[in-house]
């Protein structure tokens, strides 16, 4: 096709923008318009209309203000990467106008405009500097360095974005984001003719196959095509209708492909959910995206009114929208000609066509809000107001890069090309992304390569199933695929003329308004790789990420620089290859929360909750000091199920607990509990907690509520990676027991009208175990042990009879005035009797000679895990210690953390724990001091939070109650 | 994310696994140095390339395997159960 006679002249009657009589393939639905607003002004649009087609139909041109320049813009590509029309849906933002569907009621508004779309104050960013140097704001806003704030809030009113609000739910009540785990044998990336052929081809082969979709339904570039393309999308989606091993996700898209093809998908507009995020973990991929039209840089290539002829084929046979009234018509493809045709066919009148496959090219684009005329390379200028272009296609190779893939450039077919070679077994691609065809040629190639994906899931899965041992005798039969790989036809891309770039600059990057001359300017500075010309420019570093500007650049700094396309390379696709939504990535919090037995109970009995961990506690019932006198007089009952438990068998436990505690085992008899401290290898104080012997062969061991799990793990360690040849079975039985504290001077006349094990102080001393019934319950643990000082017994009671147990210890204590206690009580129970908590009073640096456990390790054992720093420690001294202190003001209690000074101003320690104690009426604390300071009777300085200083004096031992520890061995 | 091959489990996402580091032989704690016992807690030799790596399948079978992974590939060449070194 040759340059039509240019008519410079418009005729006189034009048929105006605006919506077409019924398209065969249009994909709105006439009986059922749709009312929303734009920028506050009421516009009508059918279901099936996208916000930008809806508008186009009203004739409106402008969508947006650009990045830096504020430039006017409107449809490029009139679909999901379209630049120029991110807008502000209700309180969403940069919702991309080119692909969401236009609904009832939608409130839309234009983005980065102030103070209006049509008059845009900051577009003297263009007037004024004529453009912005690349590294314009690295070079203008770097001194001085004060007035750096003041930049950033000036800068910020230009950024190009919408507003959000705290909850972005869509503003639709009820909706939410989500998440999805899939295990697909095949994802297929791209619904069009390839890929719903090659996903067809896949599940006829026995394959479960996910095909992901971009658009609102598949089919491709069939849907805008001519009848015959129509007549193979019928067929293509019967097919696909047909097949139910093919599960189809329309409007969404695969947006990262990571390790061992595990994939992140984004599911969009489901009913009531937002946003779902699919992780599926594919056997196979097929990437099938398709071709994405390339646009081509020249003076005006911006205008409002030039677009890539995708985006009129797309508006005249999707949604019937007539795109302009007259137009110049840039083609070098048959697509391109093509394109032309529908523009007759929609009334358009067209000024020229001009073949770029004969040489002739258009010079720039001329008009101020939008295109009003064109010069060719002829000279001649013609009157328009649409300058279509069909310079070329990208191959979005992006998830073929994030799996190792280097894309090799074609000048031939100027494009880049997936290399075979460098593919992982586990991804094919297939469809415009390798080469070119007839519908009849794609489909081939795609049916080869989707049986070829399900052979090599069949194949995985089962080398995967032989090779489990624990693969069971009833399992399904694993399939048996053919070992000959599938016969492939070539599907050769077809030549195409390189068209990047005109006789003159324009934008090559229009999210991040990145023109040719910036990149010219940016390699004469030295910037003279792709990777350093993109982040100096910040060029393909836009929403569309390098899909329709990358090949454009890459040709432009290989120009620039002497090089030629395929020595200049491209920069590095990384995920994701569409914009994803915070949401999205964010999705439902699955976060597990526990809860005792006993919960009910105390939700009836107006607990205060505590998270503690995963656990939900009760911290009181509403005065934590009447709770701690109650059970420093009578008796209290404190549900502790959430402390680790872990049942212990075998003959090696001793030698094991000898190893992993610091104290020694080997003489604990049947029926006793001792207190042990775990460190780890470096010293530091890991957990503690209380181990009793049950049995021979049988133990069981307790731990820190936070611990239960690491230590599980950790004893675990030592046994299967250190002494494999040790006999101890461990089962972790903390959720298996419901756990409560009995405390106080009448827990043993409660627990013994409820228990048959003999409470009596001879037979059954502190520091001993027994097992028996309690409330009728039998094979509960009773452990006579004092965390809060008093006569206490901890009972562990199966945990589905734990809220019968504790129902039965308050009625039967009743007359006893027995009371609940919470976290908050114990809490203060302990410090006043002087009992660490690890992690409280202890930190990650906190070896064991500096937690006042002196008396428990026992060096003289060979061995035992963290020995060695400990023995160091010893001998070097500790840097501080564990001392009680109390405060000389008595009244007042430092907060937790706050700082102790030494005499000079030196900060010597800090408060480790601090409370007023309701036993003795005044501030008691615990604290890390410098062993200097940490004598019996030094008073040092404390100072709070709030900058005073007061007086604190280190008092002997730990215990501010009952430091004989008289009260627990009654 | 990459795959675990569990001797027991087959591949797993590594999510469910705990990774150990790379494992070293503990030193004898009667004769070790300060430099040594040291070195056994602190020092990794983080290579580009193959390494020994003991991995935790806290989310499966709750075995210890001993796991052969190239650092820069993510490819595994052997996992073998720790205590009993079966795979």
């Amino acid at each position: 096709m040759s340059l039509t006679t240019p008519d410079p002249t418009p005729t006189t009657t034009r048929a105006r923008p605006g919506r077409l009589a019924p398209q065969p393939g249009e994909v709105i639905d006439r009986r059922r318009p749709v009312t929303f607003t734009w920028n506050g002004v009421t516009h009508r649009g059918f279901r099936g209309d996208t916000i930008a087609s809806a508008l186009a139909a009203s004739g409106e041109r402008v969508f947006s203000r650009s990045y830096k320049y504020h430039r006017p813009r409107g449809l490029l590509t009139a679909d999901f990467l379209d630049p120029g029309c991110s807008v502000q849906v209700g309180d969403e933002p940069n919702v991309r106008g080119g692909h969401r569907l236009v609904e009832d009621g939608m409130v839309v508004s234009s983005q980065n405009t102030w103070p209006s779309l049509k008059f845009d104050v900051k577009a003297v960013n263009g007037l004024a500097g004529r453009f912005l140097a690349p590294g314009f704001y690295y070079k203008t806003f770097i001194k001085p360095q004060r007035l750096w704030p003041l930049y950033e809030k000036v800068l910020r009113r230009f950024v190009h974005a919408g507003e959000i609000t705290a909850d972005v739910s869509g503003g639709v009540p009820g909706e939410t984001f989500d998440k999805r785990y899939a295990h697909p044998d095949v994802v297929v990336a791209g619904g069009g003719p390839a890929g719903m052929a090659a996903a067809v081809a896949a599940a006829l082969a026995g394959s479960r196959v996910m095909l992901v979709e971009e658009e609102h339904e598949l089919g491709g570039h069939l849907r805008w095509g001519d009848a015959d393309d129509r007549e193979a999308l019928r067929d293509l989606r019967a097919q696909v209708a047909a097949e139910p091993g093919i599960e189809v996700l329309t409007n969404s898209v695969v947006s990262g492909r990571f390790d061992d093809n595990w994939l992140s998908i984004v599911q969009r507009g489901l009913p009531q959910v937002f946003e779902r995020l699919i992780k599926a973990r594919a056997a196979t991929m097929i990437v099938a995206p398709g071709l994405i039209e390339r646009p081509y840089v020249f003076e005006g290539n911006d205008l409002p009114g030039v677009m890539l002829s995708t985006a009129v084929r797309r508006l005249i046979n999707l949604y019937a929208v007539r795109p302009g009234s007259r137009a110049v018509v840039l083609t070098a493809n048959p697509e391109g000609d093509a394109a032309v045709e529908d523009l007759r066919r929609a009334g358009v009148e067209i000024a020229a066509v001009v073949d770029a496959r004969a040489g002739d090219t258009v010079v720039r684009a001329t008009g101020r809000s939008e295109v009003t005329g064109v010069e060719l390379s002829t000279g001649a200028r013609i009157a328009c107001d649409l300058l279509v272009t069909a310079v070329g296609w990208t191959a979005p190779t992006s998830l073929l890069n994030m799996a190792g893939d280097r894309p090799v450039y074609r000048p031939q077919a100027a494009r880049f090309l997936p290399d075979p070679q460098r593919m992982p077994e586990n991804v094919l691609a297939t469809g415009g992304i390798v080469g070119d065809g007839t519908v009849t040629e794609l489909v081939a190639h795609a049916t080869a390569i989707g049986r070829e994906a399900a052979r090599r899931a069949a194949a995985r899965a089962r080398a995967i199933g032989e090779a489990v041992p624990t693969r069971g005798g009833d399992a399904p039969a694993l399939p048996n695929p053919d070992p000959t790989p599938v016969d492939v036809p070539v599907l050769a891309p077809a030549d195409h003329p390189e068209l990047f770039q005109g006789s003159t600059h324009g934008f090559v990057d229009f999210c991040e308004d990145v023109s040719s001359k910036d990149l010219v300017i940016a390699v004469k500075e030295g910037y003279d790789s792709i990777e350093l010309v993109k982040r100096y420019t910040t060029v393909t570093m836009g929403p569309t990420q390098g899909k329709l500007e990358t090949v454009n650049t890459v040709a432009i700094v290989a120009a620039a620089t002497g090089r030629t396309m395929a020595e200049t390379g491209t920069t590095t696709w990384r995920p994701m290859y569409a914009p994803v939504t915070l949401g999205a990535l964010a999705g439902r919090i699955h976060e597990p929360v526990r809860y005792s037995p006993m919960q009910s109970w105390h939700e009836r009995h107006g607990a205060t909750p505590l998270v503690a961990g995963q656990w939900i506690r009760p911290e009181h019932y509403g005065d934590p000091a009447a709770e701690v006198r109650a059970v420093r007089t009578g008796v209290g009952i404190i549900d502790v199920t959430p402390i680790g438990k872990l049942d212990l068998r075998g003959p090696d436990v001793a030698q094991l607990l000898n190893l992993l505690y610091v104290n020694k085992w080997s003489k604990l008899g049947i029926g006793r509990v001792r207190y042990g401290v775990m460190c780890a290898e470096d010293g530091v104080v890991m957990d503690d907690g209380v181990t009793g012997r049950l049995g021979e062969d049988h133990y069981l061991m307790s731990t820190t509520s936070s611990g239960a799990a690491t230590v599980w793990e950790w004893v675990e360690d030592w046994l299967q990676t250190a002494h494999p040849d040790w006999r101890v079975h461990v089962t972790p039985v903390t959720t298996a027991y419901a756990s409560i504290n009995v405390a106080g001077p009448r827990s043993r006349e409660l627990l013994a009208g409820l228990t048959n094990v003999d409470l009596s102080a001879d037979a059954f001393g502190y520091m001993q175990v027994r097992t028996g019934a309690v409330a009728g319950v039998d094979d509960c643990v009773l452990w006579r042990i004092g965390f809060t000082g008093e006569l206490s017994y901890e009972i562990h009671v199966p945990a589905s009879y734990g809220l019968h147990a504790w129902e039965r210890l308050m009625a039967h204590g009743a007359d006893l005035g027995v009371q609940p206690f919470g976290v908050e009580a114990q809490r203060i129970l302990r410090l006043e009797k002087g009992h660490f908590i690890v992690g409280q009073d202890t930190d990650g640096l906190t070896r064991a000679y500096s937690g006042a456990l002196d008396w428990a390790i026992k060096l003289d054992k060979d061995d035992f895990v963290g020995k060695p720093e400990l023995v160091w420690q010893q001998e070097q001294g500790v840097t501080t210690q564990l001392v009680a202190l109390q405060p000389d003001d008595r009244t007042t209690v430092p907060e937790e953390a706050s700082q102790i000074l030494a005499a000079d101003g030196r900060i010597a320690g800090r408060i480790t724990s601090s409370r007023m104690s309701p036993t003795l009426g005044r501030s008691i604390c615990l604290g890390q001091l410098e062993p200097a300071l940490a004598a019996p009777g030094t008073v040092v300085t404390v100072r709070l939070v709030d900058g005073r200083d007061i007086g604190a004096t280190v008092i002997e031992g730990l215990a501010h109650v009952d430091p004989e520890g008289a009260r627990q061995r009654v | 994310m990459m795959l675990l091959p569990c001797p027991w489990c087959g591949p797993r996402n590594a999510t469910e696994f705990r990774y150990g580091g790379a494992t070293g032989a503990r030193p004898d704690p009667v004769s070790a140095t300060p430099q040594q016992w040291r070195e056994y807690l602190y020092t990794q030799t983080n290579p580009l390339g193959w390494s020994r790596e003991g991995w935790y399948h806290r989310a499966g079978c709750r075995r210890y395997i001993t796991v052969e992974r190239h650092t820069g590939t993510n490819e595994v060449r052997s996992a073998l159960d720790t205590a009993t070194e079966d795979g």
